[in-house]
């Protein structure tokens, strides 16, 4: 058992952490306020990260990116964790999933993806398709060789920056004993393709400006070529590149917690109430020991978990346990802080109610702690029968 | 290369890292550096900058970054390497990371270093903000006899010549110094780079030679003796008054107008 980190990855750390606070923190407030990133900020930070080859750094070596192991890229996530994420968007993380391109795919999308050129989004969940993918009403039917596609997604993330989708869409339907069931294939849809549209979506109370965009299908048609993996093969792709996700998410929360914790850990030494800092009080101190118990806690179940990914250990249950641990923790971590503020943690002179609303989506997206909870628990109760 | 390629040797320490809040000793003795996070003296980061800088404009050929103090001191010199510098000499020359090496004996075993280096250039920090002594630089001029650029803003190269704005009371002044020089940075020089994720990868790559003080034959024992470290007098609290006039009355009263 080793529990440091080597002299590379401290530096790692340390150069995102300084990115971070540098780069990200002065511009927060404003985009909260306006719930919007100026294309020329996102340019520029892109531009800083494709400079210190931190862009793509999750993709391999061969495809121009850093060739981080999971262990590494968990610790970059980690620590932009700590900032906006409608900012550190554009700190490029393509999704891996693109590693799925053919020979003449990864030149129009997966290099162009890596070098910063075209940004992608992913596009799964719609408004009758959320835990339930297969639940997914947006359709491809064969004509003349080519697919067309009727339908719409919701939530997209990313979507309003980004120059491609990669799309999970119904294919056709299998009769199984257990009933009808969708088959689904990936497409890779390039934005501006007739038929194809992306709109405003909602205005969610968590991470304003990471905006979540609508897509519109009417007969979009889509040729053979954009399809990403097999025909009917999307879940295969899904389940072989989107359980990263789920750490990122972890890895997010972790990083996040740290930050709102500090600013607890200092109000709680500075503010005086009854001639004396609240933290003397234990029904503060008590929650600073919980705090930090928990977020380590945290921590390292997502470090261990993005460890056997790299050993090539069975993870899928340890990824669950960390994304749900993770993100129900800074629930806790941000609800806790903002109490600890009082009623100044309401107000937007602090980042703390910031904090508190975003943390509340890491709960539901990328799998709901329900879902996360049914991973965890068919894992450990399948294999006995029940 | 061009004609004035040269060797730089930066002196870099690994000190108290500048964002975390220092707390002194039960003791008194000086302040708790125990599980602190540690970093490298900004003003030194600042000479590395430089001193990369000069490289990648074609006047410098190679940067040497060098540390003297604890063994840890070696992360400080990844991070040197990180930023760009070829390679680092580490001079262990304590085991405690609560004793400090003073000035003196820290500029004894850089004058040996250069003997052995040869640079033409030696950047330093114009001081470590953990003492704050603003001395190995100018005790190094003297123990070799070199020119020294104290508190540069801006250095140019121009031949044999460092041409160094130095920060001053009052102004700036530019001087002329033939190398082999010291120089000494200041804060607005410029603005040190994150260190780039190959860098990053491939400073551990770049060699990194560990000796001791001992190698050097310098006795690095304090000749100075830390009789107390205090707190800061905490600030008093302000008094607020009801209009200009009573302002006025009470500066007047304390003698300030």
């Amino acid at each position: 058992m080793q529990f440091g980190l080597s002299d590379e990855q401290e530096m790692i750390v340390s150069t995102v952490r300084s990115f971070v606070e540098n780069e990200i923190y002065p511009h927060e407030a404003e985009v909260e306020r306006t719930g919007h990133v100026p294309r020329e900020l996102g340019e520029e930070i892109k531009r800083k990260c494709l400079d210190l080859g931190f862009y793509a750094c999750n993709f391999p070596e061969e495809v121009g990116g850093a060739g981080l192991s999971h262990l590494d890229f968990t610790l970059v996530e980690r620590e932009l964790g700590r900032g906006s994420m409608a900012l550190t968007h554009f700190f490029g993380r393509p999704q891996n999933i693109l590693m799925a391109c053919d020979a003449e795919q990864r030149e129009r999308y997966l290099l162009p993806a890596v070098r910063g050129e075209r940004m992608d989004a992913l596009a799964m969940t719609e408004p009758d398709a959320g835990s339930d993918v297969r639940g997914m009403k947006c359709t491809a039917r064969r004509e003349g060789g080519d697919w067309i596609v009727n339908g719409s997604k919701h939530f997209i993330s990313g979507a309003e920056h980004a120059d491609f989708f990669i799309v999970f869409i119904a294919t056709g339907v299998d009769e199984t004993p257990k009933g009808p069931k969708k088959r689904i294939t990936t497409f890779l849809v390039d934005r501006g393709t007739p038929g194809f549209e992306v709109r405003e979506g909602y205005n969610s109370v968590s991470h304003k400006g990471y905006k979540n965009c609508i897509l519109d299908f009417d007969n979009c048609r889509l040729p053979d070529a954009q399809v990403l993996g097999e025909v009917d093969g999307g879940f295969e792709v899904m389940n072989t590149w989107l359980y990263a996700t789920r750490l990122t998410v972890a890895a997010f929360c972790v990083g996040r917690a740290r930050r709102c914790f500090d600013l607890a850990l200092d109000y709680a030494a500075e503010r005086k109430q009854f001639g004396q800092p609240i933290g003397k009080f234990q029904g503060v101190s008590f929650q600073i020991a919980d705090m930090i118990t928990e977020i380590d806690a945290a921590d390292w179940l997502t470090l261990a978990a993005a460890w056997r990914l790299d050993e090539g250990l069975p993870a899928n249950r340890e990824i669950a346990s960390a994304k749900l641990y993770a993100s129900e923790m800074l629930a806790r971590v941000t609800d806790r802080t903002l109490q600890i503020f009082g009623g100044m943690g309401l107000m937007d002179d602090f980042p703390v109610e910031r904090f508190w609303r975003d943390a509340r989506v890491e709960r539901i997206w990328d799998g709901t702690s329900e879902i996360q909870r049914h991973i965890i628990s068919r894992d450990l109760l399948r294999p006995l029968g029940a | 290369m061009g004609e004035n390629a040269m060797k730089v040797l930066v002196p870099v320490k690994r000190v108290i890292d500048y964002n975390v809040k220092v707390r002194v000793k039960a003791d008194g003795s000086g302040v708790d550096l125990a599980n602190v996070k540690m970093s490298m003296n900004p003003f030194d980061e600042i000479a590395v900058e430089e001193a990369i800088r000069l490289k990648e404009a074609g006047m410098a050929e190679e940067v040497v970054a060098v540390s003297i103090g604890v063994k840890q001191a070696q992360e400080t010199l990844r991070t040197a390497l990180a930023m760009g510098a070829d390679r680092a000499i580490l001079v262990v020359a304590a085991d405690d990371v609560h004793q400090d090496i003073e000035p003196l004996a820290v500029a004894k075993i850089l004058a040996k270093i250069v003997e052995e280096e040869q640079p033409q250039l030696v950047m330093a920090g114009k001081q470590a903000i953990d003492n704050d002594m603003n001395a190995t630089g100018q005790m190094l001029s003297a123990l070799l006899g070199w020119s020294q650029a104290t508190f540069a803003s801006e250095v140019k190269v121009e031949g044999d010549n460092a041409v160094v704005t130095r920060e001053v009371d009052g102004g700036l002044q530019t001087i002329k110094v033939k190398m082999p020089a010291i120089v000494t940075v200041d804060l607005r020089l410029n603005e040190p780079r994150y260190a780039s994720l190959p860098n990053i990868m491939k400073a551990k790559k770049k060699p990194l030679d560990e000796k001791t003080a001992e190698d050097y034959g310098v006795d690095v024992s304090p000749r100075l003796e830390v009789v107390k470290t205090t707190e800061p007098e905490a600030r008093k609290a302000g008094e607020m008054v009801p209009d200009v006039d009573t302002l006025v009355a009470k500066l007047k009263e304390k003698g300030v107008v």
